[in-house]
């Protein structure tokens, strides 16, 4: 066997292989120098990098494995077991909509399919617009006055199909 | 001047509770009338939310449910005087005034980040008695109250403290579940929104008791609200000698720092947030050893659920005895019950343990809000069984719901009117716990997902009565041989519709 094969390649870079840009790289490093001293850093970290970005990008995970000391296995596992956690960029607005069985009592069912309809997407995804991403929650804790959802963070209650159009600036 | 309350709590918020308070402040404004806008939390009575509150000399009276179209008609007539809206005194409703309220003593009194507001309160009082006692004494206290774990799980609360104390670690760790995912529940939300310093002082007591300096509150990410709460609370604490070192002159040393989770269930686990807030994965841990005795990052670690921590201060203030006077059995004092779904007038019941079921639908929850008949009721969020109406009088007792495979958990109530279809409320309990398992045994990770198959299965006619032994069969399977309660407890929810409400799994007809 010729040992070419395993001749030694230079290592690859971060920076070449990187869709993130010179801005989003600093601000992840930002969010580093924050953080990286806390017991458990990493949720802390997760968090304070999608809070600036929106996501967690792809990218970011071996820039946190390398400061933290970590494998990028040990982020990627991290990052893909909590839900809140997403790793593509989102539209402009954020919605939780809550499916949990409070919800469903007054008919968070029939709201969960009037809103995929209205938006033509499904959970997880973003509105060919770049508008709207919807993501599901299981309780938003507002469960005497379901349905409930959130839309860039502020709650709101007792949704209709109607409030909901509304909310989103949709006549019906 | 006149004084106005208006709720800044979320579920306030989330009926327009802010659109109204800025057309009180601008009606205010436009017709040159002195007020003190105060954002108060709530009274936890959220079918009138926004509750607006003047304060008079009788008492606060309320309006509700206002809109802020409906604040110049307020101003019109007066503040404080007779408007269709208007409820009287807010503390002579009936709904209020037969309430046992201690741990939510202050809700809807106070400005939930005033400290000045909490002393003024009996605020700290309990922290108070609490630095001129020894350690053993406070938990003492504790142990003699009768306070259990009120996450669900139900552990007497001195017991655990017992176990730090005396196990050895060079740091020990105070940490506040505030991981509240179950469905149909919110007391913990309105806590870390509505009394941040009630919390704040809960874990400090613990700290002292056991000897631990250091506390973390995991609060779910999808509680913005009551983390901007607590971090504003917990920066006042702070800047009044309330947490930090040498707090009030005592010697003792208390930090605290909230975390945020991040949208898994599974982490309202203890042992799957310990991991969590260790920065990992919440993978739920092997027991023993108990977090006890090897917690976070292995030290000894009390870990409570918010309303637990939340009720040690009125016991340290008002003595063990008094709290001990309230309940039934061995379920003593309070349980903020939380009244949720399809129900008319939904809030927060604090009342001793014993109550029945009924009483909490009917004369506090005036029944569905669709006007239809209950047809089921599931206690205790979604691992708590589906109440039928034969079970209605059963007191509300740890021990009375246990013997019935039910499960009194967090207090959370979630009614479901006749047009539910309980077959499919047994396939979501199997959706969920396939959603949130955490995947580390077998019966939890696999079962769930073989849970939706079967009951598909069972509705389709396919096979009908092998389908349901083979559900009877999976269920026992997880029952007995998960590892946490996510798997352990799923099959509950599936059962109990099963056994009560056979009809809706029979197979259905296909639309033509």
């Amino acid at each position: 066997m010729s040992t070419s094969t395993f001749e030694r390649k230079p290592p690859i870079k971060l920076a070449e292989l990187s869709s993130l840009s010179p801005a989003d790289i600093a601000t992840i490093n930002g969010v580093l120098a924050r953080l990286k001293e806390l017991p458990g850093a990493l949720l802390p970290i997760l968090h304070g990098i999608q809070d600036a970005l929106g996501y967690v990008p792809k990218d970011a995970v071996p820039i946190v494995a390398k400061s933290l000391n970590l494998s990028r296995a040990e982020v990627h596992g991290v990052v893909s077991f909590y839900h809140w956690y997403r790793t593509e960029k989102p539209g402009e607005h954020v919605i939780h909509l809550c499916r949990a069985e409070a919800c469903q009592a007054v008919g968070g069912r029939a709201l969960e399919t009037h809103v995929k309809t209205r938006l033509g997407i499904d959970f997880h995804e973003t509105t060919a617009d770049g508008r709207y991403t919807l993501e599901p929650a299981y309780c938003l804790g507002n469960c005497a006055v379901g349905p409930s959802l959130l839309i860039d963070m502020q709650l709101r209650g007792r949704v209709t199909s109607a409030r909901f159009d509304r909310l989103i600036g949709v006549s019906a | 001047m006149i004084t106005v309350y208006v709720s800044r709590d979320s579920a306030a918020i989330s009926l327009g509770a802010d659109e109204v308070a800025v057309a009180i402040a601008a009606e205010a404004a436009r017709q040159g009338v002195a007020i003190k806008l105060i954002r108060n939390s709530s009274r936890g009575l959220f079918w009138l939310e926004p509750l607006v509150e003047v304060a008079t000399d009788a008492g606060r009276i309320g309006y509700g449910p206002v809109q802020a179209e409906d604040v110049a008609s307020l101003f019109a007539v007066g503040l404080g005087n007779a408007h269709p809206l208007c409820l009287g005194l807010v503390e002579e409703l009936p709904y209020l005034k037969t309430q046992e309220r201690l741990t939510f003593a202050r809700a809807g009194i106070t400005d939930p980040v005033s400290l000045d507001d909490y002393l003024a309160h009996d605020g700290y009082k309990g922290l108070k008695n609490a630095l001129a006692m020894e350690p053993a004494a406070i938990i003492a206290a504790v142990t003699d109250s009768g306070l259990r774990g009120r996450g669900g799980a139900a552990f007497p609360a001195g017991i655990k403290w017992k176990t730090v104390l005396g196990a050895e670690g060079a740091q020990k760790y105070i940490v506040c579940n505030g991981d509240e995912g179950d469905s149909g529940t919110y007391a913990d939300r309105m806590v870390c929104e509505g009394d941040p310093y009630l919390l704040i002082e809960g874990m400090t007591i613990a700290g002292i008791a056991v000897g631990a300096t250091r506390g973390y509150i995991y609060l779910r990410c999808e509680y913005p609200y009551g983390e901007r709460a607590l971090n504003e609370a917990i920066a006042a604490a702070y800047a009044n000698n309330w947490l930090g070192a040498n707090i009030q002159g005592s010697g003792k040393h208390f930090d605290l720092e909230v975390r945020m989770g991040a949208g898994a269930y599974i982490c309202g686990e203890e042992t799957a947030l310990l991991e969590s807030l260790e920065g990992k994965r919440g993978m739920v841990r092997f027991k023993p050893p108990l977090p006890a005795i090897k917690g976070l990052f292995g030290c000894p670690t009390v870990i409570n659920n918010v309303i637990t921590l939340a009720s040690v201060p009125v016991i340290l203030d008002k003595g063990a005895a008094f709290y001990k006077d309230f309940g039934t059995g061995r379920s003593r004092g309070t349980l903020p019950v939380q009244l949720a779904g399809n129900i008319k007038f939904g809030g927060l019941v604090e009342k001793a343990f014993g109550v029945s079921l009924r009483d909490l639908l009917h004369t506090y929850g005036g029944g569905t809000l669709s006007g239809r008949p209950i047809r089921a009721v599931q206690v205790g969020g979604p691992l708590g069984s589906y109440i039928p109406e034969s079970q209605f009088d059963l007191p509300l007792d740890y021990e009375a719901y246990a013997k019935l495979n039910n499960m009194v958990g967090h207090g959370g109530i979630t009614v479901f009117d006749d047009t539910v279809d309980m077959a499919e409320q047994a396939r979501f309990s199997m959706e969920f716990c396939a959603t949130e398992s955490c995947g580390k045994c077998t019966p939890c990770r696999i079962g769930s997902t073989r849970g939706m198959e079967v009951i598909d299965r069972l509705v389709a006619g396919d096979q009908p009565v092998k389908q349901e032994a083979l559900l009877r069969d999976l269920c026992d399977t997880m029952l007995a041989g998960s590892l946490c309660a996510l798997g352990g407890m799923a099959p509950f929810p599936v059962l109990s519709a099963l056994n009560h409400f056979p009809d809706d799994f029979r197979p259905r007809a296909t639309p033509a």
